[in-house]
């Protein structure tokens, strides 16, 4: 399968003194200012908080973990990989080694989870389960079918779905339990990687676009027609999945809004406009407000009472931002 | 329309207002590269003025009382959220005199810094922070500011009188 992975057959220097996409720049300098390692978080201090779940709770926990531990890797090892020789300037290139490796640190950081809060056994058992389990094998398939094929843009489409739509079946676990104020350490090192995994999407989806512009109209439906069909076969499998981890618990279908709320991003990253309706989009507030606490209706000045006639509370002014 | 004619059309116009130009339009806006801003502004369906998108370039100048309309830049600890470019318009005293409210753009995955920026305008230069969408918006988005949008300034000129 290696065989086929392509490797630039020709590499200049780089020149970051010359530069032809801004965006290249503004996204590796981000990046690199939300540099982290997970050493970083005293996720020891969630020992006692894993201790107040229960069995089967620890267990759907240790399983969503190496579910995106997997997507992680494939992310590292192949996905951000494969897009270096398709890349249009060479910051670009040196934009997805950084991607490459930002994924490696994120599944590293799952494994420090474990071995913070369980057993080499309960370890061992839920990396079995992730290579038995048919949904999560089939999602990290379909989308590692399309790093080996031949169309730059779709594996672009594959990209952008993994990084704003499959991880975030998972994602909803550790946020459903730091609004429960539980495992609240291990939920303040997945918003490192919710965010970055938003800078990746926005990102590789913006390339897409840029990559878009280059091809025929005839060319970009059938893109478009490709990215809502695939959109659609990982969605099906998504639901699989959600219902497989989260229906003993019963919160599978306050998950699948979370799958909508973020498929529409995806779509809107790859510069398509949403897909799923806000009657199905209707994330529970806390959940979005352990994502964001500004992310709340209070802030909506239009449809409040006034209320919220907000003026910037709690914003720090001495911020160098600004001159005026 | 779909997404990719927009994003062919983005490309003819999508520059921005000339530099050192003056506007009558009540909605002014920053938009990167990216379109994601300029997108939701056209869906508007407003006259609408894009700030240039090169901050080498003189800004633009309103002439009427407007709304702005900001993604947010900047990492974690929030500090350089505000495009550069947004700045320089801002420093403009007949700018910052007219400006009436803020609407953010952003992304909840960056958590506290989600539409940061129009948060720290809306305090500096004492106005509303109308509004927070998600990237180029949905089409709820849409509806709710238009409505929102039109509701304001009808208080405005109620109030102003």
């Amino acid at each position: 399968m290696t065989d086929k992975v392509k490797l630039l057959h020709h590499v200049e220097a780089i020149n970051w003194n010359r530069i032809q996409d801004d965006k290249d720049v503004e996204v590796w300098n981000r990046l690199v200012n939300n540099f982290w390692l997970p050493e970083k978080v005293p996720l020891s201090n969630d020992v006692q908080s894993w201790g107040t779940l229960t069995p089967a709770e620890q267990q759907l926990t240790m399983r969503v973990f190496t579910g995106l531990t997997l997507l992680d890797t494939v992310q590292g090892t192949v996905g951000a990989v494969s897009l270096i020789p398709d890349a249009l300037t060479p910051h670009e290139e040196a934009v997805y080694t950084n991607i490459a490796f930002m994924e490696s640190v994120h599944a590293k950081s799952y494994s420090s989870i474990f071995s913070t809060l369980c057993s080499t056994k309960e370890i061992d058992e839920a990396f079995r389960w992730s290579t038995e389990n048919v949904n999560l094998q089939k999602k990290a398939q379909i989308i590692m079918d399309y790093y080996y094929g031949e169309d730059p843009l779709k594996k672009k489409v594959a990209s952008t779905l993994l990084e704003s739509f499959l991880f975030y079946s998972g994602f909803y676990l550790p946020m459903y339990w730091s609004s429960r104020a539980k495992l609240t350490n291990t939920a303040d090192l997945i918003r490192l990687i919710i965010r970055d995994e938003a800078v990746h999407g926005y990102y590789i989806g913006y390339k897409y676009q840029k990559g878009l512009e280059q091809v025929s109209e005839e060319k970009r439906q059938e893109l478009k027609d490709y990215t809502f069909e695939l959109l659609y076969e990982l969605y099906e499998n998504e639901v699989q999945y959600t219902h497989d981890l989260y229906d003993a618990v019963g919160l599978a279908e306050d998950v699948k809004k979370f799958l909508h709320y973020n498929a529409n991003k995806a779509l809107m990253n790859l510069g398509y406009e949403a897909m799923f309706p806000s009657s199905v989009t209707d994330v529970n507030p806390a959940i979005l407000s352990a994502l964001s606490p500004n992310a709340d209706e209070n802030h909506d000045f239009f449809s409040g009472s006034g209320s919220s006639y907000v003026i910037g509370k709690a914003v720090n002014t001495e911020d160098e931002d600004w001159d005026f | 329309m779909t997404a990719v004619q927009m994003a062919d059309g983005a490309v003819g116009h999508g520059r921005g207002a000339a530099p050192g130009s003056s506007t009558d339009a009540q909605l002014i806006y920053f938009s990167s590269a990216s379109e994601n801003t300029h997108r939701f502004v056209e869906k508007l369906g407003l006259e609408a003025a894009r700030i240039p998108l090169h901050t080498n370039d003189e800004t633009i100048y309103a002439r009427r009382p407007f709304v702005l309309v900001l993604p947010t830049y900047g990492g974690e600890s929030g500090r350089n959220s505000i495009p550069p470019q947004v700045i320089k318009f801002l420093n403009q005293e007949r700018n910052r005199s007219l400006l009436r409210g803020v609407i953010g753009a952003g992304n909840t995955n960056f958590g506290t810094t989600y539409c940061l920026a129009a948060d720290k305008i809306a305090a500096k230069c004492h106005v509303p922070a109308l509004y927070r969408f998600e990237l180029m918006g949905t089409s709820d988005d849409v509806d709710r500011v238009k409505k929102g949008l039109e509701d304001f300034w009808t208080r405005q000129s109620q109030t102003a009188q």
